[in-house]
């Protein structure tokens, strides 16, 4: 399809505007050199524009979104509307503190749940997603180890099996990585473990359950075996769906995690934000968090910052509507309704994978929890058909792939999280179309092999796209 | 999977030349096979000394990128220039496409022969 710059016609306009019905003002700052490029179409063309664009995309409201790490769970409608009542859009990160009271209370309440969610005594709600949130954790454990004037710890052991944003926060808070190596059930090799850590471990990052969707049983060893050499814990939130109301990063040995509400707790997500991330405590790293938390005060509720605060990690409060949602699904809910939706994302996902173990391959033949993976090493070997083909071949049956080609570890892997809200008729008929797609690719692998045949686009050339970057229009 | 007997090869993939003190490196036909479609590559300056068995060089392909690790121990002589503008060349010919060669080696990684890395391969 066209882009907007391409359709329409000089001088064609929108009645957007109201007629101007004050005195004109010329603006005496320096003017552009160039006229602004801006799209020449009607309001009827500006509509279709964006209803074709609409179409062509998929979300959780157009059918089933497996998209394993990444929580693609249908929201409810309710988060949203609490979201654009105006007393929360309404108002300025700088107004009073006494006319945004309301505000505060959201917050306040809101990190008082997620404490005891996580097992954690204090939480900023300042970053703005899950990768933010990793680094401010890791700035966290900076500043701890400097406070105490331990300088040697600059090392940062993170598994194989590992989110790629975990080394890359790591980085960028100017620690070293260490990468240690997955066992055959792809959790953290304990011997692997207690070589790497030492007088310069600053801490340990781990996602649990794990990246392939298994529960690492040997938790409590491994924080006491980063403790006992002196480091901390950090627990990457990516996949507390799986645990939330069940068991909590903070009994599991774990000093400091972000959490993400657009996962986790009701915010759509995967079109680029905004997102949340809140980052949790202990008591003994609450004085380094950044930003403000919201307080309980005599006459109602106020700012605190701490006292040595690692700085702003961006502006104001951060984003506070996903808050709002957030503090709405975990209200809704309740206790009881937390847990159940927990117990029922690891229940659809093992569903779906014992119905399709008899048919695919399954990297880690364990019981998992919210998310599976499957390999397709053997077909791609034998019939020359890859994970690529048959998430491409799901596409002209209207279902969103799932994760490929993660993690790592796992070659030709295909990774299913069907999340809590798929009903068990839905998931029955993802089940029957994975076992079709697997047939045809072993009767005809190259009709498999050049799916998508019903989509807009059939195959971009993203080789070529990643090589030549276009990412402007050149008018 | 084309792995030249004249050539020696590490666990991770890369394939290194050695001749005196001088060694050529690059990456193996089974892990361009592996990695697909190379995009980005990013090496290390001329002077900059690599240590055997440490990341000297990441790759990109649209499925991930990946660390590349140095067989041996030394000091950067030359780098493939090429390879930064046109990193499909690591596809194309893999043994042409060398990434670095390290002058003044000291240690080595444990080096495998082509049979022996054929061999590792299969398990891979």
């Amino acid at each position: 399809m066209k882009l907007i710059y391409e359709i329409g016609e000089e001088g064609r306009k929108l009645d957007l505007f109201p007629e101007l019905d004050v005195e004109k003002y010329e603006l005496k700052a320096n003017k552009r050199n160039v006229e602004l490029h801006l799209p020449h179409v009607s309001e009827q063309e500006l509509s279709r524009h964006f209803t074709n664009l609409a179409k062509r995309t998929h979300g959780v409201n157009d059918g089933f979104y497996p998209l394993g790490s990444c929580t693609m769970k249908y929201n409810p409608k309710i988060d949203e509307e609490m979201a654009v009542l105006p007393g929360f859009t309404n108002v300025h990160p700088l107004a009073p503190v006494e006319s945004v009271e309301g505000c505060l209370e959201v917050m306040e309440t809101l990190q008082e749940r997620l404490c005891k969610i996580a097992g954690m005594d204090a939480m900023t709600l300042q970053p703005a997603a899950g990768a933010h949130g990793e680094f401010t954790g890791l700035l966290l454990i900076k500043a701890y180890h400097e406070s105490r004037n331990d300088k040697a710890r600059t090392k940062i052991i993170v598994p194989d099996s590992a989110h790629g944003t975990n080394p890359a926060s790591a980085v960028m808070a100017g620690f070293e990585v260490i990468n240690i190596p997955s066992d055959d059930k792809g959790c953290v090799d304990l011997d692997g473990l207690r070589n790497a850590v030492g007088p310069d471990t600053a801490g340990l990052m781990l996602t649990n359950p794990n990246t392939v969707g298994v529960f690492d049983k040997n938790i409590l060893e491994i924080t006491k075996i980063v403790h006992e050499a002196g480091g901390l814990c950090y627990y990457d939130g990516a996949n507390l769906n799986a645990v939330m109301g069940q068991c909590r990063p903070g009994d599991m040995g774990f000093d400091v995690l972000h959490i993400n509400l657009h996962k986790t707790f009701a915010t759509p997500h995967g079109g680029g934000g905004p997102g949340s991330g809140p980052v949790g405590c202990k008591e003994f790293l609450a004085k380094f968090l950044p930003g403000f938390t919201a307080v309980k005060s005599a006459n109602g509720f106020d700012k605190k910052y701490a006292d040595n605060t690692i700085g702003n990690l961006r502006t104001m409060a951060g984003n506070f509507l996903v808050m709002v949602k957030a503090l709405t699904y975990i209200t809704t809910l309740g206790k009881e309704g937390i847990k159940e939706a927990s117990s029922n994302a690891v229940l659809n996902a093992n569903y779906m994978r014992v119905k399709l173990s008899k048919t695919y391959h399954m990297a880690y033949p364990v019981t998992c929890m919210h998310e599976f993976v499957m390999t397709l090493e053997e077909e791609h070997k034998n019939i020359n058909v890859s994970a690529m083909d048959i998430a491409k071949s799901m596409l002209d049956y209207g279902i969103h792939p799932p994760t490929m080609y993660f993690p790592l570890i796992v070659h030709e892997a295909l990774m299913v999280e069907p999340t809590e809200t798929e009903t068990k008729e839905e998931m029955d008929h993802v089940i029957n179309v994975l076992k079709e797609i697997h047939e045809k690719a072993e009767k005809d692998p190259e009709y498999v092999r050049s799916a998508p045949h019903t989509t807009v686009i059939n195959r971009p050339d993203e080789v070529g796209a990643a090589r030549n970057p276009i990412v402007a229009f050149k008018f | 999977m084309n792995t030249p007997a004249e050539l020696k090869y590490t666990k991770s993939h890369e394939w290194v030349k050695m001749e005196g003190s001088e060694a050529t490196i690059g990456l193996s036909d089974f892990a361009q096979n592996a990695l697909g479609d190379l995009v980005f590559v990013n090496l290390p300056e001329v002077g900059d000394a690599v240590t055997a068995g440490e990341v000297f060089a990441d790759v990109e392909s649209v499925k991930a990128v990946s660390d590349v690790y140095c067989p041996v121990s030394g000091e950067v002589a030359e780098i493939n220039e090429e390879l930064l503008d046109d990193p499909a060349k690591i596809n194309e010919a893999p043994y042409d496409a060398w990434f670095i060669k390290v002058k003044n080696v000291g240690d080595t990684e444990e080096l495998m022969t082509a049979d022996e890395y054929e061999k590792h391969c299969e398990n891979e």
